[in-house]
């Protein structure tokens, strides 16, 4: 014990300056909604193409006077935010929510239930959740096309409902589930939906919630999908529209990139137990 | 009786994924041999015209080589991390938590720390500047694929340090205390307990990082454009700009190389698995 207490201080240390990068980053983020536009211009003015300094960009370690004014005229005065934040809205909440109705069940099959073709359906699957964006865009972009979804957000939210990931990460979940607890339920003359309804979804809580989670933050952060088939540029999700906007207003881009963290960090606090616990059953071994 | 049950369960998920991805997958393994516009069988010339191409040369280069890095690197590091946080438990919650947050950093906020930091007058260069140093240009120059690989790290440390400390978690402290009692260092029981025991875990890692390495295009993209400097000049932006130009044919065509390219990696690394699972 006593070797133990030794060693703890030095191990400590090496994580803390292996976390620093992090924590610069979120003071980064903080900081930046908080530094008055003229500051901003002076301190990274120069990386932005402002002339402002002609020298090197530079951070202060605490803003000289901190303001709220990027993040009230962002809230009040830019209805454009809110308009793309109520796109991304559209676009993250109904992938969420469909990968949960279509992909719990499918991954409560590949895990709990036997059948004919299981295991080649499952590395079809795996496989599947492999390939890039880039390799399925042809096939998106054929599909949109014919059933005369381009440009439409569906175009983007129904390639992402019946994405394999989702499927993977519940499937392992549920890997969890006793099947002495199964037979039990259907001795008891509990049919097969009601024994995933009443048993399955409650015990596979930590892989579901795992894998909506993730789903949210690749929805959330999308860039291709949305770049790809929307092109009506009202239809834009934040996470096009902000690094545009970087170059002329930086105080609103620092806000709104601020705002934009918000219910991501939020979701994950509530979720990063769950996302511990829904990979830990699906780092565990088969 | 029970193989229908298990097909309406998977039902929903197998039909929307025939029709958004399998049969359109099909159909453009058919287009990779027409020409661009569907009308003529062309056989292999897509291919041919693909695998001729140095953009697309140039970009499979660095894909790989960008891959073959960051994967080996982040395993390691997160390793590293992993045992460092069982190391200290229970104090490592604080770091567990910070090591994820950069998962749900939003890119376009990375794009904007990675031009304050890494721009030709960031303050990256400051700092060297001010120790005396030469400014370099990150975006420039060879050094972007070395920021490409920082950010993915950065990124993605944190959840593969989880995934690992799970694996960590599944090794039975018996064996431990046996090779203990054996009169084995800690150095032997990192090497003959802990590395093969977390074997499985790590391809599972490996196979989840695989995937989070394609999403770097992201970032690049947003900070340096379709045509970023040469050494991270990925697939990614390949496929992006050759989807621009429409030219289906081809772009079918190279799609369908890089997923048998991923398909051959996926049963390199499933042979690994259950030859591991036969010992």
């Amino acid at each position: 014990m006593k070797t133990k207490c030794k060693g703890i201080i030095p191990a400590i240390a090496v994580l803390m300056v292996a976390a620093l990068p992090v924590w610069w980053a979120i003071w980064f983020m903080i900081a930046g909604a908080l530094i008055p536009l003229d500051e901003l211009k002076a301190t990274i003015g120069p990386v932005l193409g402002i002339e402002e300094s002609g020298g090197y960009a530079y951070w202060p370690v605490l803003p000289s006077y901190p303001t709220l004014r990027p993040a009230v005229e962002l809230l009040l005065d830019t209805p454009q935010f809110f308009t793309m934040f109520w796109n991304t809205c559209k676009l993250v909440f109904p992938q969420v929510l469909g990968q949960f109705l279509v992909g719990a069940p499918a991954a409560w099959a590949f895990s709990r239930l036997r059948f004919r073709g299981r295991t080649a359906m499952f590395a079809i699957y795996t496989i599947l959740m492999l390939m890039p964006f880039q390799v399925m865009m042809v096939p998106s972009y054929l599909v949109a096309d014919t059933l005369g979804l381009m440009d439409s957000i569906w175009a983007v939210i129904l390639p992402g409902v019946f994405s394999t990931f989702p499927v993977f990460i519940m499937a392992k979940g549920f890997d969890a589930v006793p099947f002495a607890v199964l037979e039990a339920a259907s001795l008891d003359g509990a049919g097969p939906l009601q024994t995933f309804v009443r048993i399955g979804v409650p015990l596979g809580v930590p892989g579901i919630l795992s894998a909506l989670v993730l789903g949210f933050l690749e929805a959330w952060n999308a860039i291709e999908q949305p770049m790809t088939f929307l092109k009506t540029r009202s239809n834009w999700p934040l996470s096009l529209f902000l690094p545009q906007i970087v170059s002329d207003k930086v105080g609103l881009a620092m806000a709104s990139s601020l705002v934009m963290l918000a219910p991501t960090v939020l979701i994950f606090l509530f979720g990063q137990k769950y996302l511990e616990l829904g990979i830990q059953a699906s780092g565990l071994k088969e | 009786m029970r193989n229908s049950t298990a097909y309406l369960f998977l039902a929903p998920s197998l039909v929307g994924l025939c029709i958004f991805v399998l049969f359109p997958f099909g159909d453009m393994v058919r287009r990779s041999f027409f020409n661009t516009i569907g009308s003529r069988f062309t056989g292999l010339e897509n291919y041919t015209s693909v695998v001729t191409n140095t953009a697309f040369q140039q970009a499979v280069t660095n894909t790989a080589r960008f891959i073959s890095v960051c994967i080996p690197l982040l395993l390691l590091i997160s390793l590293v991390l992993a045992l460092l946080v069982r190391f200290i438990r229970p104090h490592g919650k604080v770091f567990k938590t910070s090591f994820l947050i950069p998962m749900a950093v939003p890119v376009a906020s990375i794009v904007l720390l990675w031009q304050a930091l890494f721009h030709k007058m960031g303050i990256i260069n400051n700092i060297l500047a001010c120790m005396g140093g030469t400014p370099i240009d990150f975006m420039e120059t060879d050094a972007a694929f070395w920021v490409l690989i920082i950010t993915y790290l950065w990124k993605n440390s944190g959840y593969t340090m989880i995934l690992l400390l799970a694996g960590l978690d599944g090794i039975p402290s018996q064996m431990y205390e046996a090779a203990g009692v054996d009169g084995a260092g800690t150095l032997q029981k990192y090497r003959f307990i802990t590395l093969p025991e977390l074997f499985p875990t790590l391809l599972l890692t490996a196979v989840l990082s695989l995937l989070n390495s394609f999403k770097v295009f992201r970032e690049a993209y947003l900070v340096a454009g379709s045509y970023p400097h040469k050494s991270i000049y990925l697939l990614q932006h390949l496929f992006n700009n050759w989807f621009l130009d429409l030219d289906l044919g081809r772009l079918s065509a190279a799609a369908v190389l890089v997923a048998a390219a991923l398909l051959g990696l996926m049963i390199v690394l499933w042979r690994m698995w259950k030859g591991e699972d036969a010992l």
